[in-house]
Formats: structure tokens, sequence, C-alpha cells
């Protein structure tokens, strides 16, 4: 978990990502936060992420982000 | 003879009454209901201005009720400027400044934030509750189609922001020429990608008003979700779609056309910035039976002046055409005041046309800088707009794209368009975006790349000189994760400038 709000504070320092309830609705991740993030997983977890999988849902919160990260096949 | 173009809304209330115009998240819209719309609210910005011609700036987020915004601005016979509310105050102040508003339509909410800023509470109507204004006449007759029908701001080199100002005549040639050239109907629907601040929206918009189709305001974040905007545009059968090309690269490095059906897209159309052939090809494969068309023109111009009809297979590492001029506009390409007709010979592209802004608002300096008196008409006034934009015809006679002037450099004695070797770099394997910058104090060209981890300067060395002569190979290289961009979409130079050279 704190490895991924460690990503997320690199990309956009400043939000305090464990406040919110819903990065996406918040308005913490814009269009190209979005695919520097899909990048950065895919480089730290070495897996590769599904363009089908890159929805709101995947990356509203730090817990969906690890879910994604174990469907694409990578161990956090 | 058509005055202004709210006329084109009058036409189409009475023709598709209870059709949608325009879709927003939170409702819709139909034609009649956004004539009445506009005409209260056109009487309530006259009820408070007592006059026409004068600007009204909409601070409104993009929705539905900033069409309303427009419709009424339009009806009560002075012009809009729209801004984005998630703008910096500090950028709306500047324009704001730089306008100097009759009026501001807003809503409660944002009225706030313009009085927290320090806006005079006069200045403000809210658009929700225009019924309680005294209301006034509509000045729709006095309009002629030489006036003013709305200014859009763009980024100034200083800093200042620069409001390009188009007249009604300007759209209405722009918007009767597309609806022919792209064959657009009722039956239309249009998937709005671009910010209404932004020109492509005049597109959108105009034709939605002229034909009667039918305009999706696409929810903003979805362009983050290639997979949900498509599906977006999929479950609304959206046919027809004018966006930027990044938004097109983005869905193509997702691979999401190859297991989405798409297929209701039958006019897809793009500017804005280069569309590169490598992600356009991908396009090309998934959705084989559409139109598909490259534009070309800056704010000033309206919003198009050539267009090109993709008519042929390209390879990836290829330019696009910008093509041929759109009827009633004249395309000059100059060197040095001289006209440039023969093939591969570059020279600037200049403008001549009932396109052309009427200049810069209160700025005639900048004005007289870029719309100058035609060089090759010595015998009256006539102003054509230089675009700054390098050019040369292609063998076919077609319009190519080389470059922004200022980013044509001279390096070790060569004439060099930044553009070219971003091109050739493109077409490598594993590269998903490139912009190239020159560091003129070093004497380096930087290649600034989003792509594989396993592409290095080694390898693009080994193969741009493939591609490229040596002199251009660039001999610096970054790799990103992505790229800054601008409020309009496109890669801020400006940024990578700051961060990779001394200039």
């Amino acid at each position: 978990m704190e490895e991924i709000y460690k990503i997320l504070k690199d990309l956009r320092p400043e939000f305090d990502f464990t406040e919110s309830e819903d990065f996406v609705e918040d308005g913490f991740l814009d269009s190209f936060d979005i695919i520097s993030l899909v990048s950065t997983i895919e480089e730290k977890f070495n897996v590769k992420i599904d363009g089908l999988d890159v929805v709101p849902e995947n990356f509203c919160s730090a817990e969906a982000i690890i879910a994604l990260i174990r469907k694409s096949g990578g161990t956090i | 003879m058509q005055n202004s173009v709210i006329r084109y809304l009058d036409q189409t209330a009475e023709s598709f009454p209870n059709k949608a115009a325009v879709i927003d998240k939170d409702g819709s819209i139909t034609f009649r209901e956004l004539r009445d719309n506009g005409r209260k609210i056109g009487k309530a910005i006259s009820g408070k201005l007592g006059c026409s011609k004068k600007p009204v700036f909409v601070y409104l987020p993009k929705s539905v009720k900033m069409i309303s915004a427009f419709m009424g601005i339009l009806y009560s016979g002075n012009f809009y400027t729209p801004t984005d509310v998630s703008f910096p105050f500090e950028k709306v102040k500047g324009i704001l400044d730089a306008l100097k508003p009759a009026l501001i339509l807003t809503d409660e909410k944002h009225a706030e934030t313009l009085k927290e800023h320090g806006v005079e509470a006069e200045l403000l109507l809210n658009i929700d509750s225009v019924e309680t204004e005294n209301p006034g006449p509509l000045y729709l007759e006095k309009t002629i189609d030489t006036d003013i029908a709305y200014i859009l701001f763009t980024s100034g080199s200083t800093g200042v922001p620069k409001g390009v100002i188009i007249s009604h005549r300007s759209i209405i040639d722009y918007i009767d020429w597309a609806k022919k050239c792209y064959d657009i109907s009722e039956k239309n629907i249009i998937g709005n990608q671009a910010p209404f601040y932004f020109d492509n929206s005049t597109l959108d918009i105009y034709l939605m008003l002229s034909c009667g189709a039918t305009l999706h305001i696409i929810p903003e974040h979805y362009y983050s979700f290639p997979a949900k905007l498509m599906d977006y545009v999929r479950e609304k059968q959206i046919n027809t779609i004018f966006w930027v090309p990044s938004v097109f690269i983005n869905v193509a490095n997702s691979d999401v056309l190859s297991r989405m059906d798409c297929q209701c897209l039958k006019t897809i159309l793009f500017a804005g910035e280069v569309m590169p052939n490598k992600h356009l090809n991908y396009w090309r494969k998934y959705i084989p039976d559409a139109l598909y068309s490259n534009l070309y023109g800056p704010t000033e111009i309206t919003v198009d002046c050539t267009y090109y009809i993709v008519d042929r297979e390209f390879s990836d590492d290829e330019p696009l055409p910008i093509g041929v001029p759109c009827p009633n506009t004249d395309v000059m390409v100059l060197d040095h005041g001289e006209l440039v007709t023969e093939p591969d010979k570059v020279g600037e592209l200049c403008v001549r046309g009932t396109s052309l802004a009427l200049g810069y608002w209160n700025n005639p300096e900048k004005t007289r800088e870029v719309f100058i008196q035609n060089p090759l008409n010595h015998l009256y006034e006539e102003k054509i707009y230089c675009t700054g934009d390098l050019v040369h015809y292609n063998q076919r006679g077609e319009i190519m794209y080389d470059g922004r002037r200022d980013f044509q450099i001279k390096h070790m004695g060569y004439r060099i368009e930044l553009g070219e070797i971003e091109t050739a770099a493109l077409g490598l394997e594993g590269i998903q975006d490139t912009c190239v910058i020159y560091d003129a104090m070093k004497k380096e060209i930087i290649l600034v790349y989003v792509g594989d981890e396993s592409v290095n300067a080694n390898s693009f060395r080994a193969e741009l000189v493939k591609k490229i002569p040596k002199y251009m190979v660039p001999t610096v290289y970054h790799r990103l994760q992505k790229f800054p961009y601008n409020d309009n979409g496109k890669i801020d130079r400006k940024a990578l400038m700051k961060k990779y050279t001394n200039v």
C-alpha cells in the first residue's frame, strides 16, 4: 500500500492521496497522469496492463490499483 | 443572406424542434428548448446591458448550460468569450484584464469564485435566474455578418493572452463548407472533445446548430481511459468526431480498437497537431470504412484553412499531407515575399479569405505583426495572415506541413526542421511519441521521447542514420514517462526547453 502511495505522491506531490476516497472523481489524476501511472506500474511490477483494464474503477483507490497489479500477474 | 450564426438555431428549432441538440452527463436540451432558453437569456443580457456588440465573458463549466449561454449572448447581439473554470485564476484574470467584459455570465457557485477574486458583483449575471431580470430587446436585426461572434484567447509568447476576434461571416463560410465536404446532416451524432475555448469546438457546435445534428459533450475524464472513451462512443452510437491527435494516439497505444467494435464511427476528423501515420494506420486497420480527414489551421483563421481526405496507404514513418485549401480560402506559400509554387520548396503558409480573424482584441501592434498587407498586391489594401508554419507542396500538389518557423534551426550550416527528426524517430519500434528541441547554446539536437526502456541512445542513432542525414541525428536523448502538455492538449515545448536546455 505504502509503495502505491509513494508512486502517486511522486506523480502529483500537491495532493494527499490518503485523504481521497476516489482519486478520479476528486480530480487527482488527469489523463496524462493515468498514462504515466500505467507505465510506472508496468515497469516497477514487471506486468503488462491490458488497455481494456485502464478504466476509472481500477484507479480510484490504492486498493483498486493493487488489485489491478495482481490481476495483471504482478506481486505486491 | 445570413447575418448571424444564431440564424442557424432559428432554423433548426423550426425543422427539428423536439430533437436532442446537446447532451452532457447531467441531461439534454432540444433545439426548441435551446432557442427558447437562448432568447430568454438574450433578453436578460440586453436588459442589463442596454446595448449590443459588447464582450460577454462566460464563466461556466463545459455543459449544455454553457451552449445556452453562447446562444443567449448571440441573440442579444453581443459576442462571447469562453474559458475553463478549472484554469488557475491567474490565467482567468489575464483574460478578464485583456477583454474587459461588459458582463459575465455565470452561475451561483462560480459567481462566488469570481467575487472572491475581486470581480465586481455588478458585472455578473446568474444564468439560472435570468427570468427575474428586466428583459430587453434582441438586437439581432442590427447584427451584420462582419460583426464579432466570439473572441478566443490563445497564449501569447510574452505571457499576455491574445484575443482572436472571429466574425459571424468567418464561421458561416467555414461551417457551410464543412457541412458539404463531410456530408453532415441531422443524422450525425457528434462526440465533442475540444474545450469550448479551443477553436476546434467551433466545428462541433456550429455543425450541430446548422444541420440539426446531436452534440454529445463527452465527460472530460473519459479521455484518460481509452476503453471507457470508446465504450461511450459505441454506446451513444457517435458517428462523427473531431479530436486532437493526442487522443487518437492514446487510444492506439492502449490497443482498445482491436477488441471493441466502434464501426459506428463514420467521419473521423483531426487537427491541432501532427497526426503520426503510425497511429492513424492503427485506426484505419480497425475502422476501415470511416472517412478520415486531416485538417489544418490556427485560431486566427477561424478553425481550418486546408484539409486532406485520406485517400491512400501510408507507411508508418511517412508524413500525412495537410492537403488543399478549403474553398473560398486562398493559401499562399511565401518565401521572403515571393510565391512558392514548385514542389519541395519550403515557405511560410499565409492565408487570404473570409476565414481571417478581424485581428487581436485591443492589441493593434500584435495584429499588425501577423495580419500584413499581401506582398503580391500593390494596388489596394488587402490583409493576409502569416501563420508562422512552414510547408511545401509535394509532387501531387498537396501541401505538406514541415513545422513551425520557430522550430526550424540552422545546425552545422544546415537548415533543419525539427519535425522531420520527430517523424523519423517515431517510425522506430517501441517509440510512442517524440519531441525534438534544440539547444542553440550548446549546439545540441535533443530528442525527448516516450517509449520502451529497451530503446537507448545507441539504438536510436543506429536506426536514425538510416532515415535522416547524419547532421540531423540528435546527440542527446531523454526518455520520459509522459510529455508535459499545455491547456490545448499539445506537447508543451516550452517546458521541455526549460528542463533540458540553457535557452
